[in-house]
């Protein structure tokens, strides 16, 4: 019982890093950014090919599948997604589904169709007992970084000149330009970071989903949507109640009532956009 | 039918910690030439969404004819013989001036739900549309799209679109508004010509065109009613021009 | 009143209604391609049917500006009411197809008001939302739908006369044809309608469509349920003339493909769609026989290319050179 609560908490923080780049693309800069999930798979493979490859240790790793999907987030941003902030939803949907169509076949075309496992260290591998009640390694690892992301985040977001300047030039980019906020500067580091922690997300998420593939930015997609939906997308802890409260009830309800399975995450986002289409955590009224 | 067109009684409406319709009760006369006047901000087109059903009040009723309609959509309201105009063009860009009389017309026959019929194959709807378009000095940009009107002619749209609906109650918001003066006129003429049983509730800054027109002046400041009147009592209305004339250097 | 300005109203309104020669010449064409290339029947029928599904959402996006990631649910509930009904023996094509219509005007109906409330983006998760339920409900339903094992059935005549299984391809290309442009008839008369002009302006101005009197909730609740419709009747000619279903038709990519096909062609003028489906599974051919592994990069290319270049230009030019390409054919042949 205390174990699947415990799969659920670690699963949901691991939805939360992944989804959290994009509650500040689409939830902040109401950017639909539906190639979300082809940073994290950016991450996932840096993560897999330097261990593999370089014989890496892992926790090396993870700061480069970071900054490898932030750095190429930035030039995206700069080269072709900053054209489109002011576009119809319509136009964002199919440039970024466009972007996901190109991103796979890239990556079959460079490291074939197969999933690329990440190795754990030994360290992480296995699980401890606490009270009696067995608790995976790695999965605590999960929890105990993205707990940090998430704090680091939110005090990034909420605390720091670049969190009121973000939302600044959100809200009004010709006004925040006056007030003499670099808006395009803003919106390319909201944009790397988002990115990259999707490729974090990404390289942690490799193990619990069995290996990174080609496919892995669709397959995912739809959960990232429905956490940051769910969640509500304007602000980090909405996103992250958003994502365990999902990450409880999908692991829950496959060990509990595996008959109905997925069909519980679904009803829970059709049902919180009927009730509260901003989101069960965002607060007030949204914009 | 006796009693007001159309009645507000205690209409509050709270945005967040602004109040920008406080207390709000006033009552149009079938036929009624009255004007609504007050500063930027006063809260004249948050009255007229609030009348029209655009937003909802925070406490308050509204009766069109007698009849409660506080609970009723806007179209709803439509339907019963209420209609106005917008402050900020609401039309339709990629229409034509046709398309949208015609519409408005279909709608108020209720035939706009008919799929099956090809527009423009009734010819009492084209009969209504010529009118209007002729009515409104429209004629010769009526196949064009709404967009590439001169402004001046969009701002005569919108009032051919709200009386194509044939209402009771018409409420007009600042119809003159960022025309230029050479069209001007032709809102002036368009206003004087506007049918005599409508009710009209006129908001305008413009006082030329405020005492020419209205028969009864409201005066609203900051949400409230702060007066209402004859023009001549409101024209020597201290408060009045303490707030609004003085500013605006008119009398 | 001038006789001449009455005439003139009128040649406006209804000035879409007549049938131009390029459009006649259109689908002479497409029925002349289904006889000119009898080896090719299951291709052209596939373009048929996807033509027709990119037409149901053409009826919510292009008349109605409504966005939509779920098309595939009415894909999907069409396609398996006649899947369901042809495994009870009730083989009959034209009754599968008026149940799958049927079914998926029912979903819906019954889904519409989820999409009243809400900006794009909410339309979006919720179109998908019910999709992906809907896709689980179906996979968690064997007992009805085969689950992941799908169904299989055999089909009836077409009017008791003309079989439409893997004997007969062209037969069902004919069919697929003769469906899809009675329901394009019906959809080109809608547009006409003043019906289709209180959708252009709720696409144009909510606000002022609600102003005007139009009650713009139920009207975006009828258009959906057509276009479910729609949609039900493409996913009942697909199950019928493949004779098989299975769980993916509820999937996103379905319903990312077809948005993909009809914004190819261009939204709003109802030939998008068919146009659209004809250049992406065409080019889905000819790309997967040379690099089957790759040919996603290449329809994902065309749409970063097509949202950055402009789509309003992109489809300007497809609709003046389809309809000049139509009238080349008219020269030729006369
Ligand atoms: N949707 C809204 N949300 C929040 N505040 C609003 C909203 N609509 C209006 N307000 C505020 O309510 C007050 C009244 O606005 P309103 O537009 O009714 O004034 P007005 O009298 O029509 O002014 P003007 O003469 O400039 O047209 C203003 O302070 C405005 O900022
Ligand atoms: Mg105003």
């Amino acid at each position: 019982m205390l174990t699947i609560l415990f799969d659920g908490v670690a699963y949901g923080m691991l939805l939360f890093v992944l989804a959290s780049g994009l509650s500040v693309t689409l939830g902040l800069m109401n950017f639909i950014n539906l190639a979300h999930g082809a940073f994290a798979m950016v991450g996932g493979y840096v993560t897999a090919l330097m261990m593999d490859r370089l014989g890496a240790p892992f926790l090396l790793t993870l700061p480069v599948a970071f900054l490898v999907p932030a750095l190429l987030g930035v030039v995206l941003e700069r080269t072709l997604y900053r054209r489109l902030y002011g576009a119809s939803p319509l136009d964002q949907v199919l440039f970024t589904i466009g972007l996901v169509l190109m991103a796979m076949p890239i990556a079959d075309f460079l490291l074939g169709n197969e999933a690329h496992q990440v190795n754990l260290p030994a360290w992480l591998s296995g699980s401890l007992s606490v009270y009696g009640v067995g608790i995976s390694r790695y999965r605590l690892f999960i929890v105990a970084v993205c707990g940090v992301i998430a704090a680091a985040l939110q005090l990034f977001l909420v605390r720091t000149r670049f969190g009121a300047q973000l939302r600044a030039a959100v809200d009004d980019a010709r006004v925040a330009n006056g007030l003499g906020i670099d808006v395009d500067r803003i919106f390319a580091v909201a944009f790397a970071v988002g990115s990259g922690l999707a490729g974090l997300g990404g390289a942690l998420a490799a193990d619990v989903v069995g290996g990174i593939d080609p496919s892995f930015p669709v397959k995912f997609l739809v959960t990232f949507l429905i956490v940051v939906t769910v969640g509500g997308s304007n602000g980090i802890l909405g996103a992250l109640f958003g994502a365990l409260l999902l990450g409880v009830l999908d692991v829950a309800g496959k060990y509990y009532i595996p008959s109905i399975g997925a069909f519980i995450v679904y009803a829970v986002m059709v049902v919180t956009l009927i009730v509260r289409p901003q989101g069960l955590f965002a607060r007030g009224d949204g914009r | 039918m006796s009693g007001p067109a159309l009645e507000a009684r205690g209409l509050v409406r709270q945005f967040g910690a602004l109040l920008a319709t406080g207390n709000v009760s006033f009552a149009l006369e079938p036929g009624a030439r009255q004007a609504l006047i007050g500063p930027n901000g006063a809260g004249k087109t948050t009255l007229i969404n609030l009348l029209t059903g655009v937003i909802r009040p925070t406490e308050g009723r509204v009766f069109l004819q007698g009849r409660d309609v506080t609970a009723f959509s806007a179209s709803e309201r439509v339907r019963l013989g209420l209609s106005r105009t917008f402050q900020i063009n609401q039309l339709f860009p990629h229409l034509t001036p046709i398309e949208s009389l015609g519409l408005a017309i279909s709608e108020r026959n209720r035939s706009g739900a008919d799929f099956w019929r090809v527009a423009g194959t009734r010819p009492a709807i084209v009969a209504e549309i010529e009118d209007l378009l002729t009515r409104f000095g429209l004629e010769a940009e009526m196949d064009q799209p709404t967009h590439t009107l001169p402004y001046g002619k969009q701002r005569l749209l919108e009032i051919a679109l709200a009386l194509a609906t044939r209402p009771r109650v018409l409420l007009l918001d600042e119809p003159a508004a960022g025309v230029p003066e050479e069209e001007r006129q032709d809102i002036l003429a368009a206003l004087a010509a506007l049918p005599s049983d409508v009710a009209i509730l006129l908001i305008e800054h413009d006082m030329d065109l405020v005492f020419t027109f209205a028969t009864r002046i409201s005066v609203l400041v900051a949400g409230r009613l702060l007066t209402e009147g004859k023009p001549e009592d409101i024209a020597k209305d201290e408060r009045v021009r303490a707030v609004y004339l003085g500013e605006d250097g008119h009398g | 009143m001038s006789a001449e300005t009455t005439r003139r109203i009128e040649a406006h309104l209804g000035r879409r209604a007549r049938w131009r020669i390029s459009e006649i010449v259109f689908w002479l064409a497409l029925l002349a391609v289904i006889f000119a290339f009898p080896s090719r029947a299951a291709l052209i029928n596939e373009i048929l049917v996807a033509g027709l599904f990119a037409l149901s959402l053409d009826l919510i996006l292009g008349l109605a500006g409504i966005v939509s990631l779920g098309q595939a649910a009415f894909l999907g509930v069409g396609a398996y009411a006649a899947a369901i009904l042809a495994s009870w023996d009730q083989a009959d094509p034209t009754l599968g197809l008026a149940a799958g219509a049927l079914a998926a005007a029912v979903v819906g109906f019954a889904t519409a008001p989820l999409l009243l409330r809400g900006a794009d983006l909410t339309r979006l998760m919720v179109t998908l939302g019910v999709s992906l339920l809907l896709g689980e409900l179906a996979n968690r339903n064997g007992w009805l739908t085969g689950g992941a094992d799908g169904l299989e059935f055999s089909m009836g005549k077409v009017l008791g006369r003309f079989p439409i299984g893997f004997t007969g391809q062209r037969n069902a290309a004919l069919y697929s044809f003769a469906v899809l442009f009675v329901l394009f008839a019906l959809a080109r008369r809608l547009r006409q309608s003043p019906f289709g002009l209180a959708l252009a302006a709720i696409r144009e101005n909510r606000l002022r469509a609600g102003a005007l009197g139009i009650a713009t909730s139920w009207r975006i609740v009828a258009i959906y349920a057509v276009s479910a419709a729609y949609a039900g009747a493409a996913g009942a000619l697909l199950a019928q003339t493949t004779q098989i279903v299975s769980l993916d038709l509820f999937d996103f990519h379905r319903s990312a493909d077809v948005m993909l096909m009809l914004i190819i062609g261009g939204a709003g003028w109802l030939y998008g769609g068919i146009i659209g489906a004809g250049v992406f599974i065409v080019l889905r051919d000819v790309i997967s026989a040379a690099t089957p592994e790759y040919w996603e990069f290449w329809i994902g290319l065309l749409l970063v290319v097509l949202v950055m270049v402009g789509r309003d230009r992109l489809q300007e030019y497809v609709r003046r050179a389809a309809s000049r390409v139509a009238l080349r054919l008219a020269r030729d042949a006369a």
